[in-house]
């Protein structure tokens, strides 16, 4: 299934809502889903003998600086049998003002893989995942205070009584 | 009391009489780096394996935000930095193809980067068997593969300047050409290495010791491979022929012979330790395929020449367009993937993930190592082959 498809495919199923927006600048096209419905339209390509993106080669975490107020989750699916790639974002504004942190839904039930990355997004960006099972920080301290890879982050200036820089 | 109590709460709280939890690194040799392995024991039995990293941190990915493309291939290199060639070709080829001059690049350039990233190939997957070599007790192939590997580093070191962190595949280029006699040397290091290979083979592969401990480990379905994003050996060790140089069919590789080494469960199940193990071997035999063509069109096709400058189609500013991008290639420990956000206006991205393909393969460790003794998981922790500069990045 081309591009194309796979976007009829998704409308048809699940209206017209579902795809806010389509990015075509690039090398590789992308659909920007509504975050409402990403869990379903995964588990739909991940099911669907025509798509069958079994492989989630990537998920990444994007803040999208203080202009815009947005936080991007960009999935990179890969299908085996078909030996085909597609990406798929989604994102809501959040104002970083707010103590709540920007919240989706984890797919990490439709590919085990996520589990890591989502850890990932959480421990370096303060994306909250609704329904992961194991949401804690992977690479930093579990007392670090802050999320680095935010634009609006400030370097810590000390760890423990120990400096920075 | 909270509702959702996340996994790590239920698995370690409240243990059992009988269960002990034991601390396995990040100081310990078998975990290959800085690895801490937290395990919920019952005797020898292994019950729960819950991995720690993030010790070698270097924080790539913030470093990434304020610098130029150029500036950092070096931080590509420390990241596997036991195949910092194929780092680094990845990352170029994703920059050339945003700017659109992927085309450009003469072809001895292409021959070039290949060879290197092969050879580095061999160096990586020769450390893996030795490592695993001792971490199942055997001494000896450790030091030969690392005597091997030695010959590699310093041909490598001869071209770039530096032993393991080359920094020598540049956009739209490369630093130097070969130094003359290179492709000599080579030939040379080749055919003193294939009775070398047989040798080891003889001494470890076909080992019944060895393979009383790595036979029937481990086993790795291939739906949970897939599921859990493995690649590489990995995911060819269960049986699956997916190797992104004959997928995507980038650089030179397309003109190229080589096999695709499967898992085939000869000695055990389909998909244990002793397959993957055996994937390396093979993807060795074949590198040393590769290399023999790369030589063979450098030396006659694309012989060197006064004239050739592998600097000439260096873009003198890096500013690809405002787009994002994927890409992907094969490490020796499988898929490699770089995300690019560009902004279109300046010098530096405003957004590089790395995706290390350690990462993903070190995920499925808590899977398929419940129920198993102790001394198993060494051996199956030896067999994925992470390195940890790439899992913390």
């Amino acid at each position: 299934m081309n591009f194309d498809e796979i976007k009829n495919l998704l409308t048809k199923k699940f209206g017209e809502g579902v795809i806010v927006e389509i990015e075509n600048n690039g090398l590789q096209p992308a659909l920007q889903i509504n975050p409402d419905f990403i869990v379903h339209v995964c588990e739909e390509l991940r099911d669907n003998k025509n798509t069958w993106f079994d492989f989630l080669s990537c998920l990444s975490g994007v803040d999208h600086g203080p202009e815009k107020n947005k936080f991007e989750i960009v999935y990179h699916l890969a299908s085996i049998p078909h030996k085909q790639q597609l990406v798929l974002k989604t994102s809501r504004a959040h104002d970083k003002i707010s103590s709540q942190l920007p919240s989706f839904q984890s797919v990490s039930k439709i590919w085990r893989t996520a589990e890591w990355h989502e850890r990932e997004a959480f421990d370096l960006l303060g994306i909250y995942f609704e329904g992961h099972p194991d949401l804690r920080r992977i690479l930093l301290p579990d007392d670090w205070e802050g999320y680095p890879l935010r634009k609006d982050y400030l370097a810590a200036e000390e760890y423990k009584g120990i400096k920075i820089n | 009391m909270q509702i959702n109590k996340s996994r790590y709460a239920q698995l370690t709280e409240g243990l059992k009489p009988e269960e002990m939890i034991i601390n396995m690194g990040p100081q310990h040799p078998s975990t290959h780096g800085v690895l801490r392995l937290e395990l919920i024991t019952d005797g020898e039995i292994v019950k729960e394996v819950i991995p720690h990293m993030g010790y070698l941190h270097r924080c790539f990915e913030k470093h990434c935000e304020s610098l130029t493309y150029q500036q950092i291939i070096p931080f590509v290199d420390r990241m596997d930095y036991m195949a910092s060639m194929n780092n680094d070709h990845a990352f170029v080829m994703g920059v050339e193809r945003m700017m659109g001059i992927d085309k450009d690049i003469p072809k001895r350039v292409e021959y070039i980067r290949v060879l290197v990233c092969e050879l580095n190939r061999i160096s990586s997957h020769l450390i893996a068997i030795g490592t695993y070599g001792i971490d199942i007790g055997a001494f000896t192939p450790f030091l030969w593969c690392f005597r091997d590997r030695e010959h590699i580093m310093n041909m490598l070191e001869w071209a770039s300047g530096s032993r393991m962190l080359y920094n020598y595949i540049w956009v739209g280029g490369l630093f130097y050409d070969l130094p003359v006699g290179f492709e000599e040397r080579c030939s040379e290091f080749i055919n003193y290495f294939k009775p070398k290979l047989t040798e080891l083979n003889q001494l470890l592969t076909e080992n019944q010791i060895f393979i009383g401990r790595t036979a029937g480990i481990g086993v790795l379905p291939l739906d949970v491979a897939i599921n859990y994003g493995c690649s590489g050996p990995m995911l060819r060790g269960s049986g699956l022929k997916w190797d992104l140089r004959r997928i995507d069919e980038y650089s030179v590789y397309p003109e190229l012979e080589f096999e695709i080494p499967i898992g085939k469960g000869e000695m055990g199940k389909l998909g244990d330790c002793w397959d993957r193990y055996k994937i390396r071997t093979e993807e060795i035999a074949e590198s040393i395929r590769i290399i023999e063509q790369c030589l063979e069109r450098l030396q006659k096709e694309f012989k060197r020449s006064p004239e050739f400058d592998p600097r000439a189609k260096l873009p003198k500013k890096i500013i690809p367009k405002e787009q994002d991008f994927y890409i992907r290639a094969e490490n020796p420990k499988g898929e490699l993937g770089y995300y690019f956000i560009c902004d279109g206006k300046t010098e530096i991205p405003k957004r590089v993930k790395a995706r290390g393909p350690s990462f993903n393969n070190l995920s499925v460790l808590p899977e398929i190592s419940r129920g198993i003794l102790i001394a198993d998981l060494i051996a199956i922790l030896g067999s994925i082959d992470i390195v940890l500069g790439e899992v913390d990045r």
